[in-house]
């Protein structure tokens, strides 16, 4: 049911780890439904993600997304972070069944939410930017109560 | 890669020799029980001997034994078929949280026909609410239909106390007997069940074949309507072969019955008690004793069920998961939360049932491959990493 890159991302996940003391850290999704992504950014003076880390509680799209999203934002500047889409990281991973297209959302969101962090903690405004709806950083004990 | 099958209450494989009893059905005596001639003859003689095998096995007449297309036909028919004929008496139907989807999906289609069902609770180990059932009876209450024993936790169900409760009631009393049939002992007299439904593949034998024991006396019409076949109560062509296979596979398994029990039930509890030593923050879901013989069903904490069976398939090992990444849609097993379990427990099962082709080999290697692989998606787990830094 899944495409070679997507075996080959979830057989040897890129980037898995934590980044401590990280410049920007978002964690998304909902345990409810089986998928938790935190994304870490090292994020430079100059505004370029110079490492990327994530961890992954979730099936075999919501790890391959994660790590592939960690590949594509590695390197980049803030705002080409911004434009790496959902879309984006299923092109690299050769397609999602339709099933599993929701945990590229995710990653997608992950990436946001690292740099919705990032931003809160410099107190910067980054355009285009917006907090993510699935972000859990914050207040994951007001999720739980609604359950 | 050798395959180490323990999804054996998703399907078996079909034994040796029931195959063997099959293969004239299909090429040799291939007539249509139906027919006139002598040729046909042989066919029917055959599925006649079938059903009496089955019959025997359960304590029933075999003109109680219908042939259908398998366990969830079986289960339609019982639920669809007693709704319609005693309508007049009631529109209530009990049922229990655990059942399998062919009783839980076709009580939602009853009830959006203007039918109640009543779903009563299990304790934490998934066994039925007795109190809780009997309390649920009305004045119009029709049908209560309890599963023999889950598909997920393999928790059996007192199904002699239930049938005793809906007799003492006068309300007819069904089970879906899926997974328990000719794996441990059921007799319908004793038990006081009404309509039993059953399935070939199971238990060794070939799939597309079920039954439906219906007692003398429950007056339920026809829910594939067309030829006369089966008394004019199952429209369709026989399916001999299957017919065949299932009641060699069924004769096999009664005779074997205790040997296999006891058999599995070594391998199973050395399973169980390896990974409740082995692996931190795992649990056993279902009953520690009131469980099918060849059934184990885990949670593992901060882990997540679809990764887990891929990493298995990778050491060619066969299990399945509640998890929702492998029911198709967002929500874990329902079994797993009706025994309150929390979804994101829910989300790490994993079940494994094993067979009488089974080996101590075969479960000591799948323990060490799971305690690798656990410990690998707990490395990448966020819910881990949390809970170790609140643990610090």
């Amino acid at each position: 049911m899944y495409s070679e890159k997507v075996m080959d991302h979830f057989n040897n996940p890129r980037n898995v780890g934590e980044i401590e003391n990280a410049s920007g850290v978002g964690t998304v999704g909902n345990a409810k439904c089986g998928d938790i992504m935190r994304m870490y950014l090292d994020i430079d003076d100059n505004g370029i993600i110079q490492d990327c880390k994530f961890k992954t509680f979730g099936c075999g799209a919501a790890v391959a997304t994660s790590s592939m999203a960690t590949e594509l934002v590695k390197g980049k500047t803030v705002q080409e972070a911004l434009q790496v889409t959902n879309k984006a990281v299923m092109e690299a991973l050769d397609g999602l069944p339709p099933i599993k297209v929701h945990c590229s959302l995710l990653a997608e969101e992950a990436i946001h939410a690292a740099l919705w962090d990032y931003a809160e903690k410099h107190n910067i405004k980054i355009e285009g930017l917006e907090k993510p709806v699935n972000d859990i950083s914050e207040k994951e004990e007001e999720e739980e109560e609604d359950y | 890669m050798k395959y180490i099958y323990l999804d054996n209450a998703a399907t078996t494989r079909v034994a040796p020799e029931v195959l063997e009893a099959m293969t004239p059905y299909f090429t040799e005596y291939y007539g249509n029980p139906s027919s006139i001639y002598s040729f046909a003859g042989k066919s029917k003689d055959a599925m006649e001997e079938a059903r009496a095998k089955i019959a025997g096995i359960l304590g029933a007449k075999p003109e109680e034994i219908y042939f259908t297309g398998g366990g969830s036909e079986s289960d339609n028919w019982a639920l669809k078929a007693t709704a319609e004929a005693y309508a007049n008496k009631g529109k209530h139907i009990i049922t229990s949280t655990i059942e399998h989807h062919a009783i839980l999906h076709t009580c939602e289609y009853l009830e959006k026909h203007g039918y109640e069902v009543t779903y009563v609770g299990v304790d934490e180990n998934g066994i039925i609410r007795l109190d809780e059932l009997e309390q649920a009876i009305r004045p119009d209450t029709i049908l209560i239909s309890v599963m023999a024993a889950n598909n997920e936790i393999g928790s059996i169900q007192p199904l002699k106390e239930i049938g005793e409760i809906a007799r003492k009631h006068g309300v007819f009393f069904h089970t879906d007997a899926v997974q328990a049939f000719a794996h441990i002992p059921l007799n319908v007299d004793e038990m006081n069940i009404d309509m039993l439904s059953a399935s070939g593949h199971k238990i060794n034998g070939p799939k597309g074949i079920g039954i439906m024991y219906i007692r003398k006396g429950v007056k339920i019409g026809s829910f594939i309507h067309g030829g006369a076949q089966e008394r004019k109560r199952r429209a369709g062509t026989h399916n001999v072969p299957g017919i065949i296979g299932m009641a060699k596979a069924a004769e096999i398994a009664d005779a074997k019955m205790e040997e296999r029990m006891a058999y599995e039930i070594r391998l199973r509890d050395h399973l169980i008690e390896r990974v409740l030593a082995e692996i931190p923050y795992s649990r056993l879901n279902g009953d520690r004793t009131k469980r099918l013989p060849n059934n184990a069903n885990f949670c593992f904490r901060f882990i997540e069920g679809e990764s887990m069976l891929i990493k298995l398939d990778q050491k060619g090992i066969c299990g399945s998961s509640g998890s929702a990444c492998t029911s198709g849609s967002l929500d874990p097993s329902h079994v797993l939360l009706a025994i309150g379990l929390p979804h994101e427990i829910a989300h790490g099962s994993l079940r494994l049932t094993i067979s009488q082709e089974t080996t101590m080999d075969d479960i000591d290697y799948t323990v060490d491959e799971l305690k690798k692989i656990i410990e690998q998606l707990r490395s990448m787990s966020p819910l881990y990493e949390d809970f170790v830094k609140h643990q610090q």
